[in-house]
C-alpha cells in the first residue's frame, strides 16, 4: 500500500512539475499576443516605424517565451496517457474530445499563423500578416480554452454518464461538457488573470528601460497598453473569481473549507481576509483552527450561496455529515461507494457467466433514465470514487496549502490593480520615469504575477484532493501502475531539462532586453 | 449527418482520420531528417544555416501533429492511449525527450548568451532527428508485432515486463521500421533542400548523400515489407470478436482490399520516382522529387495504417493475452463522442488549406545564403 502511495504522490508530483513549469510560460504567451497584435495594429494604421519597432521586440520576448511551452505542453498532454492510464480509459471518452479539438482546431492555427507572424515582415502582404498576428492571439486563447474545458470537467464532470459494459464514463451531452458553468468560469478566469501576468512582464521589462533611461518612447508606449490592459482585465478577473468561488462552493465544498480553513460550517460565514493558521489542527483533534484572523462578516456566505445567512460547510461537516443541513458523512458516501463498485462487479460477473437476465437488471440501474437508474445514480453511483478510499481522511485535502495559495493569491490581485492605476495616472501625467519607486515595483512585479498565477493553481488543483475527477475517481485507481523508481527517474530527468531550458530562456531574454529593440543580432 | 452512419462506420471513419494523420506525420518528419544531416551536409557555414533555416520555418509542423496524433487517439481510440502510453512508458519518453529538446533548439541557437552553446542545441535537433524517427518507427512497428499488456475487468491495463516499452527496440521488426523511417525522413529531408535552398554546394553534396540513404532505405524497408507480408498477422473474427494468429493476414488484407494494395503499391513507386528525379537528364523535374516522395511517403503510411485497421484485423496486439488485443472496435470511444468528433474533423480540410496557403506563401522564394545572413529573424 505504501508503495502504492508513493507512487501516486511522484505522479501527481510529475505532473504538477510539468504544469507548473509549463505555467510560467502560457500566461505570458496569452496576454502578450494580443498586446503585440494590438501593437501592430498602431503599426499598420500609422505607418510610425517606432510601432513597428516594438512589436518586433516584443514579439522577439514572445518567442522565446513561446517555445519553452510549446516543449512543456506536449508533455502534459501525453502525461495523462503515461502516468495516469486508468483515468485515461475511464474519462477518456469525454477528456479525450476536448484534447483533439484543441489539436486540430487551435493548435495548427497557433504554429500555421506564428511562422507567418515571425517569418512574414517581408514574405506576406502587410494585412495578411497582421490577420496572422491576430489569429496567433486568437489560436492560443483558443488552445487554452480547451484544455481548461478538460479541466473544469475533472472538476465537475457534466455531460456523462457511465456504461457498465465497457466500464467507462460516456459522453451523453457535448454541450453540457464544453459550456458547463464550471467551464466557463475557468476559461474565463484563467485567461483574464494570465492577461495579468502579461500585462505585469510588460511593465516590468518597460519599467528597467525607465530606470535606465532608454528606450522611452517603447517603454512608456508599451506600459499605457500594459497598464490599460492589466486594469481592464483585472475588473474581469474579480467577477470570474467570484464567479469561480461560487461554483467552488456549490460544487466542491470541501475546496471551500480548505480554502477558507474552517473546519466547522456556520451560517453568516465571514469571509478570512488575512489570517494564520494553527499548524497543529487538523480533523482529529480540538486545537483552534487559527493563530490570528481577520474576517469580513457574511462574505463567505454571500460569496458561496449569494445569501449572507447561508450556510457554509466545514471540513467537520463534510466528513462527519450533517443532518441538519443534509450532508451525508465521508463513512456513508464510501459506503455507497463499495455497493456502487460491487453492483459493477456483479455486472461484471453475470457477463462472464453470460447471464443475460441478471446483466439486464442491472445495466438499468446504471440508466438515469429508467426510475430505478435515477435513485441508483443519484444515491449511489455518484459516490463511486468514494468506494475507492480506506479511510474518510483521505479526503481531507493540504488545508494549509489551499489556504494560503488562495489568499496569497486573491490579496495580489487587488495590490495588481492599485498598481495598475497607480502606473496608469503617472504614465498619463507623462511624469513616470521620475516615479523610481514606482518602476522598481513595476520591475519585480513580474515575480508576483507568477507567483499569484501558481497559486491559483495550487488552490484548483491541491484543494481537490484526492479526486482526479471529483467523486468519481481518487487519484490512487487512477494512477498507472509503474515502479516508483520510474517514476522518480522520469520525474528527475524532467526537472533537469526543464530547469536547463528555464535558465537558457532567462539569459536568453535578459540579453535581449539589455539590448533592447534597436538590435536585434547576436 | 455523422448520426446516420453505424458505430461501425464510425470507427472506421476514425480510424481513417488517425491514418491521415500518422501519415502525414511521416511525411512532416522530413524536419527530423533534415537535423540529422547537419553533420554531413552542414558541416559548414552557410549550408548549415541554409539546412537548419528551411526546414525551420516549418519545424513545428512535424511537431504539432504528433501532440494532434496523439490528441486524436485520446479522443477516438482511449483505451490505445491508456494501454500504449501508460505500458510502454519508456518508449514514449524517449520520443517525448527528444521533441522537447527540438521545441526549443531552432529558436535558442544562435541566441547570445543561451546557456548552453549553438554547439549543444546543434546536437539536440540532431538527436531528435536520429533517436525521435527511430523511436516514433518502433513505436509504430509495434502496431504489427504487439506489446505486453493485459486488461482487467475494468479495461485497466497491467504490462507484464518490467522494461516498459524498452522491449520494443528488441524485435527486429520494430527496428527495421524504425530505421526506414529514419532514412526515408532524410530522403525527404534531402529532396525539400533541393527544392528550396539555393546553393550549389549544398546541392551537389545533396545529391551525393540522396543515393546512400536510398540504398540503405530499400534495404531496410523492402525487408520490413516482406517481413510484415510473409509473416502472420493478428486477426479478429467479426462475429465472436476472438482474436487469433493468421498467415500472411497484413498480405491477404491488401489482396482483399485492393484499392489498399494499390494505395500501397502506388506510394512506393512514388518515393522510388521522386528518388530518382534528380538523377533524370531532366531540368524542370530534378528539384520536384519531394512532391512524389511526399505524395507516396503519404500514400505508403495511410495505407499501411489502414491495413492494421480494416478488414478486421488488430491494431494493437497483445502478446501475453490475446484476447486484450486492441481493435478499432474494442477500442473505441463511444459512437456519441465519435459523433461529435466526426464534426469536428470537417475542419481538417480548412485546416489543411490555410497550412498549404501560408506555407506557399513563406516558402515562395528559395532560401540563398545572402538572405539569411541579413535576416534578423533566421535560425
Amino acid at each position: 500500500m505504501d508503495e502504492l502511495v508513493s507512487l501516486v504522490n511522484w505522479s501527481r508530483g510529475q505532473f504538477a512539475l510539468t504544469a507548473m513549469y509549463h505555467w510560467i510560460f502560457v500566461p505570458i504567451t496569452l496576454g502578450l499576443t494580443i498586446m503585440i497584435a494590438i501593437m501592430l495594429t498602431r503599426y499598420y494604421k500609422t505607418g510610425n516605424e517606432e510601432w513597428k519597432t516594438m512589436t518586433k521586440f516584443w514579439m522577439k520576448l514572445f518567442i522565446i517565451n513561446f517555445v519553452v511551452g510549446v516543449a512543456t505542453g506536449i508533455i502534459l498532454e501525453f502525461e495523462f496517457g503515461t502516468n495516469w492510464s486508468n483515468y485515461s480509459w475511464f474519462v477518456g471518452d469525454i477528456f479525450g474530445a476536448p484534447l483533439a479539438i484543441e489539436g486540430i482546431l487551435a493548435f495548427f492555427m497557433e504554429a500555421t499563423f506564428l511562422a507567418v507572424m515571425i517569418f512574414g515582415w517581408d514574405r506576406v502582404s502587410k494585412k495578411f500578416h497582421l490577420v496572422s498576428t491576430w489569429l496567433v492571439a486568437i489560436g492560443s486563447n483558443l488552445s487554452a480554452l480547451w484544455i481548461l474545458i478538460a479541466n473544469a470537467w475533472m472538476q465537475y464532470p457534466a455531460g456523462t454518464v457511465f456504461n457498465p459494459a465497457t466500464a467507462r464514463n460516456e459522453m451523453i451531452n457535448f454541450w453540457d461538457v464544453a459550456l458547463s458553468p464550471v467551464a466557463v468560469n475557468k476559461f474565463l478566469h484563467a485567461t483574464t488573470s494570465s492577461y495579468i501576468v502579461a500585462a505585469l512582464f510588460v511593465i516590468s521589462v518597460s519599467s528597467w528601460y525607465l530606470l535606465k533611461k532608454r528606450n522611452l518612447f517603447m517603454a512608456k508606449k508599451s506600459m499605457l497598453i500594459a497598464a490599460i490592459f492589466g486594469l481592464i482585465s483585472s475588473i474581469m478577473v474579480i467577477f470570474t473569481g467570484d464567479g469561480s468561488a461560487y461554483q467552488v462552493a456549490q460544487k466542491q465544498p470541501m475546496k471551500l473549507a480548505a480554502m477558507e480553513g474552517l473546519y466547522q460550517g456556520k451560517s453568516q460565514a465571514g469571509l478570512v481576509a488575512i489570517g494564520i493558521l494553527n499548524p497543529k489542527k487538523d480533523i482529529t483533534n480540538d486545537e483552534k483552527p487559527y493563530y490570528f484572523k481577520i474576517e469580513i462578516p457574511y462574505l463567505l456566505s454571500f460569496l458561496s450561496n449569494r445569501d449572507i445567512n447561508s450556510f457554509v460547510p466545514g471540513i467537520e461537516d463534510l466528513i462527519y455529515g450533517n443532518e441538519e443541513h443534509n450532508i451525508l458523512s465521508a463513512e456513508e458516501k464510501m459506503a455507497r461507494g463499495h455497493i456502487a463498485i460491487q453492483t459493477l462487479q456483479e455486472y461484471q460477473k453475470a457477463k462472464k457467466a453470460n447471464d443475460t437476465a441478471t446483466l439486464a437488471e442491472i445495466s438499468k440501474k446504471f440508466d438515469p433514465n429508467t426510475k430505478e437508474g435515477e435513485q441508483f445514480v443519484n444515491n449511489y453511483f455518484k459516490y463511486f470514487g468514494y468506494g475507492y478510499l480506506n479511510d474518510p481522511i483521505e479526503l481531507v485535502p493540504n488545508v494549509a496549502l489551499t489556504f494560503y495559495s488562495f489568499h496569497i493569491m486573491v490579496s495580489l490581485g487587488f495590490l495588481f490593480i492599485l498598481l495598475f492605476i497607480i502606473i496608469l495616472i503617472y504614465v498619463w501625467r507623462d511624469t513616470i520615469e521620475k516615479k523610481k519607486f514606482l518602476l522598481y515595483l513595476g520591475l519585480w512585479s513580474i515575480l508576483f504575477g507568477f507567483i499569484a498565477s501558481q497559486m491559483g493553481w495550487i488552490v484548483a488543483e491541491v484543494g481537490r484532493q484526492p479526486w482526479i475527477i471529483q467523486d468519481l475517481m481518487p487519484t490512487v485507481a487512477a494512477v498507472t501502475h509503474l515502479s516508483v523508481s520510474t517514476v522518480q527517474t522520469t520525474f528527475v530527468l524532467f526537472a533537469i531539462i526543464f530547469t536547463t531550458l528555464l535558465i537558457a530562456e532567462l539569459r536568453i531574454m535578459f540579453n535581449q532586453i539589455r539590448k533592447g529593440p534597436d538590435n536585434f543580432k547576436k | 449527418m455523422f448520426e446516420q452512419l453505424s458505430y461501425n462506420a464510425l470507427q472506421g471513419y476514425w480510424w481513417l482520420i488517425i491514418s491521415v494523420l500518422g501519415a502525414a506525420l511521416v511525411f512532416m518528419m522530413f524536419v527530423q531528417g533534415g537535423q540529422s544531416l547537419i553533420y554531413s551536409l552542414g558541416k559548414k557555414e552557410p549550408q548549415l544555416s541554409l539546412i537548419l533555416n528551411a526546414i525551420g520555418t516549418r519545424w513545428d509542423l512535424s511537431f504539432t501533429t504528433l501532440v494532434v496524433f496523439g490528441g486524436a487517439m485520446f479522443a477516438a481510440f482511449p483505451l490505445f492511449y491508456s494501454t500504449s502510453f501508460g505500458g510502454a512508458y519508456w518508449l514514449w519518453m524517449l520520443i517525448l525527450f527528444t521533441f522537447i529538446l527540438q521545441a526549443v533548439s531552432y529558436e535558442f541557437r544562435n541566441k547570445a548568451r543561451n546557456f548552453l552553446g549553438a554547439k549543444t542545441y546543434e546536437w539536440f535537433l540532431f538527436l531528435n532527428g536520429l533517436i525521435g524517427t527511430i523511436s516514433l518507427g518502433v513505436a509504430v512497428g509495434t502496431f504489427f508485432t504487439g506489446g505486453n499488456f493485459v486488461h482487467n475487468d475494468m479495461n485497466f491495463v497491467s504490462w507484464t515486463t518490467n522494461w516498459h516499452g524498452l522491449e520494443a527496440f528488441a524485435n527486429i521488426k520494430n527496428l527495421l521500421l524504425g530505421f526506414s523511417i529514419f532514412f526515408l525522413a532524410r530522403i525527404l529531408a534531402i529532396l525539400f533542400l533541393m527544392n528550396r535552398v539555393d546553393d550549389e554546394l549544398l546541392y551537389v553534396k545533396s545529391k551525393k548523400q540522396l543515393l546512400i540513404n536510398a540504398a540503405v532505405f530499400l534495404v531496410f524497408f523492402l525487408s520490413f515489407v516482406f517481413a510484415i507480408l510473409l509473416g502472420n498477422g493478428f486477426a479478429v473474427d467479426p462475429t465472436t470478436q476472438l482474436v487469433y494468429l493468421e498467415k500472411y493476414k497484413y498480405f491477404n488484407n491488401f489482396i482483399e482490399l485492393p484499392w489498399m494494395g494499390t494505395l500501397f503499391l502506388i506510394g512506393v513507386v512514388l518515393v522510388l520516382l521522386g528518388i530518382a528525379t534528380p538523377y533524370l537528364k531532366n531540368k524542370k523535374l530534378e528539384t520536384k522529387g519531394i512532391w512524389f516522395a511526399g505524395f507516396g511517403t503519404f500514400f505508403t503510411v495511410l495505407a499501411l495504417f489502414l491495413c492494421l485497421g480494416y478488414n478486421n484485423t488488430v491494431f494493437y496486439p497483445s502478446l501475453v493475452d490475446l484476447q486484450s488485443s486492441l481493435t478499432i472496435h474494442n477500442a473505441s470511444s463511444s459512437r456519441y463522442t465519435l459523433i461529435v468528433m466526426s464534426y469536428v474533423s470537417l475542419l481538417v480540410p480548412f485546416v489543411v488549406a490555410y497550412i498549404i496557403y501560408t506555407w506557399r506563401k513563406l516558402l515562395k522564394k528559395k532560401f540563398t545564403a545572402d538572405e539569411i545572413s541579413e535576416s534578423d529573424t533566421a535560425y
